[in-house]
């Protein structure tokens, strides 16, 4: 099957045109051309460029220039590129045609994640301006500072609790999803949180969490004090209470993961092979046996990639806890650090640090992805 | 008879999984209904009571008011309705003999007392979009505050802040997803020295926590004044989203059959026609997937739009993060903006679930 056409070949058109085109095959012409298509190119994406930065359209008009001129250009960059290169003799245009396509995609890489890792490692060095060398000040405050010692209890809490009862919690539901008939409605209820943005749950949630104080005929209008008061208990400012806030933050993220445990959980039980249960129960194995002698030992592999990925969630936790709290009264975790450090009180230095040890604590991770990929490759 | 238990049996496991699964479903849509209703009260009810009593209850219902004339004196135990007790004791409610209460209104000098009844309140029928009309719009707005005093304010533009968010989650998905399939395709079937080295340093990439790059590509965008531009925010949402879309492009487009772009080579097609006539066609599927993921990541992102847009070009996420912390009170706003923030990527996911899945699959390596 051919999918490509053939080029037609060049139309007996008039005289003149075939004039002006034989003009552009003589190399002049052709040199020409290769100037004048990326010049033309550069002006059309600066003029956008330049109207955007002007923005005294409306609104709406502003935004769609944005989009198209956001998208076109990126295509028209790499069109025009691809053509200057066709127009190199073919033995340079064969060793340059890769760098266009692979080209873009790994100069950016580099600009906004490979790169930042050697300036951060060496902002870390260097005190809050980035002016002087520092030695290990800004590490010493990462790793001793009360503040950093308050993040590290907290990103542990969010670790392990959130982590642990939303993969178990995602395990239960598709466990308990996969025996019955409107399995695929659970599933859809249990995952929708997934679109919801953790800005967006913070207010679902604070405004679960909220209270209004004590006072005669005031009616709590947040559902947990409203529950505490209708079982006789007294309504507290709960965000404010710790450690138990921290445990009602962690409340978020399982309400926002579990879904994710549980779908990916669910595929992988449902490749446990029927046999291998049958045989099972047929030895006399209860359900709960069944689940944890077989079931769960088929799907370890699944079960490791969905706690890799929710304990590095977890760790990398911001937006709950800076829309919610702020990061007060005890519920300050690593990331909202980094992020008062670099932006509040704008310590190049310490922020960097942070940023450092983030990336130590995915570092095995990064090393077993590797390792992975790599036996993957070599297996083909 | 045997087959009959275990029938039974089975029944009675499937009820137990039912409702188990019944009671986490109800518990996993309680805090979306509350908002979603709440958004939908008038601003005064939502501070006087909770979401729930838009339903049919039994409450104490104001029946009727009763000035004391000047004679009473306040100081002292005073009578109404038959019913003796100290203002004190009034404003801490009495209860009548018929079941009917008397409580103060307002402080002491208003010498006013309420009489309620506790009887059945049917279902809300005040329910109002006037919320939604007040935070999507940026004019001013008023509406009364918990004390029932009128506040008047300007509005939080929602609705210019959701264009906003088009416009940084369109070409922030479509953009990465182009630069990422050239890619893919060059590591996948062009060689060139390097391709392992550079495709593993991505492989590696797809973990790093993106606070590594905030300081130093902020202090570049300075520099080149690209901070708070779309393109600014395009191009940190490619880099973030890049080794994540390479990787999964690559795995998808190298499982293209070698046959298949061979018989184009002998065609004489050149590169940049088989990618765009065969191959970009071909990844639709994977294109998808990683659209929605990507699509739904930069609608819901918030630290990078605080870190390279901040207030200027804000974003939906930005104004809804505002709004908590400039006003905490002001639930009919919260929750009615919050509740525009979610429609268009509830949407996306409800109707794009499947694709969706199958992205999250594949991708379940990047945190």
């Amino acid at each position: 099957m051919s999918v490509v056409e053939a080029k037609s070949p060049t139309p007996n058109g008039n005289n003149t045109i075939n004039k002006i085109l034989a003009w552009f095959g003589t190399t002049l012409g052709q040199i020409l051309v290769s100037i004048f298509v990326p010049v033309l190119t550069f002006l059309v994406l600066w003029q956008g460029y330049l109207f955007l930065q002007r923005a005294n359209a409306p609104q709406i008009v502003q935004v769609l220039v944005a989009i198209v001129w956001g998208v076109g250009g990126v295509a028209l960059l790499y069109v025009v590129t691809n053509w200057l290169v066709m127009k190199l003799p073919k033995r340079v245009s064969r060793v340059l045609q890769p760098f266009v396509f692979v080209g873009p995609a790994v100069a950016i890489m580099a600009w906004f994640l490979a790169i930042p890792v050697f300036r951060s490692l060496i902002a870390s060095f260097r005190n809050y301006l980035g002016t002087e060398w520092v030695g290990f000040d800004n590490y010493k405050f990462a790793f001793t500072d009360p503040r950093m010692l308050e993040t590290f209890r907290n990103n542990l809490l969010w670790l392990i609790f959130g982590t642990a009862f939303s993969v178990g919690l995602g395990l239960l539901i598709a466990t308990l999803a996969d025996r019955t008939r409107a399995e695929v409605i659970y599933k859809s209820i249990i995952f929708t949180p997934m679109a919801i943005s953790f800005v967006g749950a913070g207010v679902i949630w604070k405004f679960i969490y909220t209270y209004k104080g004590t006072g005669v005929g005031i009616q709590e209008i947040g559902l947990l004090n409203a529950l505490v008061t209708a079982l006789g208990g007294t309504p507290q400012p709960w965000l404010n209470l710790p450690p138990w806030n921290n445990f009602l933050l962690i409340v978020i993220m399982i309400w926002l993961q579990t879904g994710y445990a549980m779908v990916i959980l669910s595929s992988a039980i449902k490749g446990v092979p029927a046999e291998l249960l049958e045989a099972a129960r047929i030895d006399g194995a209860t359900e709960i046996k069944t689940f944890f002698s077989v079931i769960v030992p088929y799907i370890k592999g699944t079960l490791l990639t969905v706690t890799t990925t929710i304990v590095i969630f977890s760790l990398k936790t911001f937006d709950i806890v800076r829309v919610m709290t702020g990061g007060n009264n005890g519920t300050n975790v690593i990331a909202n650090e980094f992020y008062l450090q670099s932006f509040t009180y704008t310590d190049a230095g310490r922020a960097s640090a942070i940023a450092i040890v983030l990336l130590l604590l995915v570092t095995p991770i990064i090393f077993n992805n590797v390792r992975q990929y790599n036996q993957a490759r070599r297996g083909f | 008879m045997a087959k009959k238990t275990l029938k039974t049996a089975k029944q009675k496991s499937a009820f137990w999984n039912n409702f188990v699964l019944i009671i986490i479903c109800i518990i996993w849509l309680i805090p979306i209904f509350g908002i979603l209703i709440t958004s939908f009260r008038p601003s005064e009810d939502i501070f006087r009571s909770g979401w729930w009593q838009v339903f049919p209850h039994k409450e104490n219902v104001e029946v009727d008011r009763i000035v004391l004339p000047e004679s009473v004196d306040l100081d002292g135990e005073f009578e109404i309705l038959g019913k003796t007790a100290t203002f004190e004791e009034f404003r801490n409610t009495v209860e009548l003999d018929d079941g009917r209460l008397i409580s103060w209104y307002g402080n002491k000098r208003t010498r006013t007392a309420i009489v309620s009844e506790n009887r059945w309140v049917g279902f809300a029928t005040n329910l109002t979009t006037k919320n939604y009309s007040d935070v999507l719009g940026g004019k001013t707005i008023s509406y009364k505050n918990a004390e029932g005093q009128t506040i008047t304010r300007t509005g939080n533009n929602l609705g210019g802040a959701f264009l906003n968010s088009l416009a940084v989650t369109i070409p922030g998905t479509i953009i990465p997803i182009l630069i990422a399939a050239f890619a893919a395709f060059g590591f996948a079937w062009l060689e060139f020295p390097g391709r392992n080295i550079v495709f593993t340093v991505i492989v590696a990439l797809l973990v790093v926590p993106l606070q590594i790059a905030l300081v130093p590509v902020l202090k570049d965008y300075v520099n080149m004044g690209l901070n708070g531009t779309f393109l600014g925010i395009w191009l940190a949402h490619t880099g973030f989203g890049l080794p994540l879309a390479t990787y999964l492009l690559f795995n998808y487009i190298g499982t293209i059959p070698r046959e298949l772009l061979e018989s184009s080579y002998i065609d004489g097609a050149s590169n940049f026609t088989i990618f765009t006539k065969l191959i970009l066609p071909l990844s639709v599927p994977a294109l998808a997937s990683f659209a929605i993921f990507q699509f739904l990541w930069l609608w819901n992102d918030y630290l990078v739009a605080l870190v390279f847009l901040g207030e200027k070009n804000q974003t939906v996420t930005i104004a809804v993060a505002r709004l908590v912390g400039e006003k905490g009170q002001d639930w009919h706003l919260m929750t009615s903006a919050a509740f525009i923030s979610m429609i268009l990527p509830l949407l996306v996911f409800l109707g794009l679930q499947r694709y969706f899945v199958r992205g999250m699959m594949a991708g379940s390596v990047k945190g």
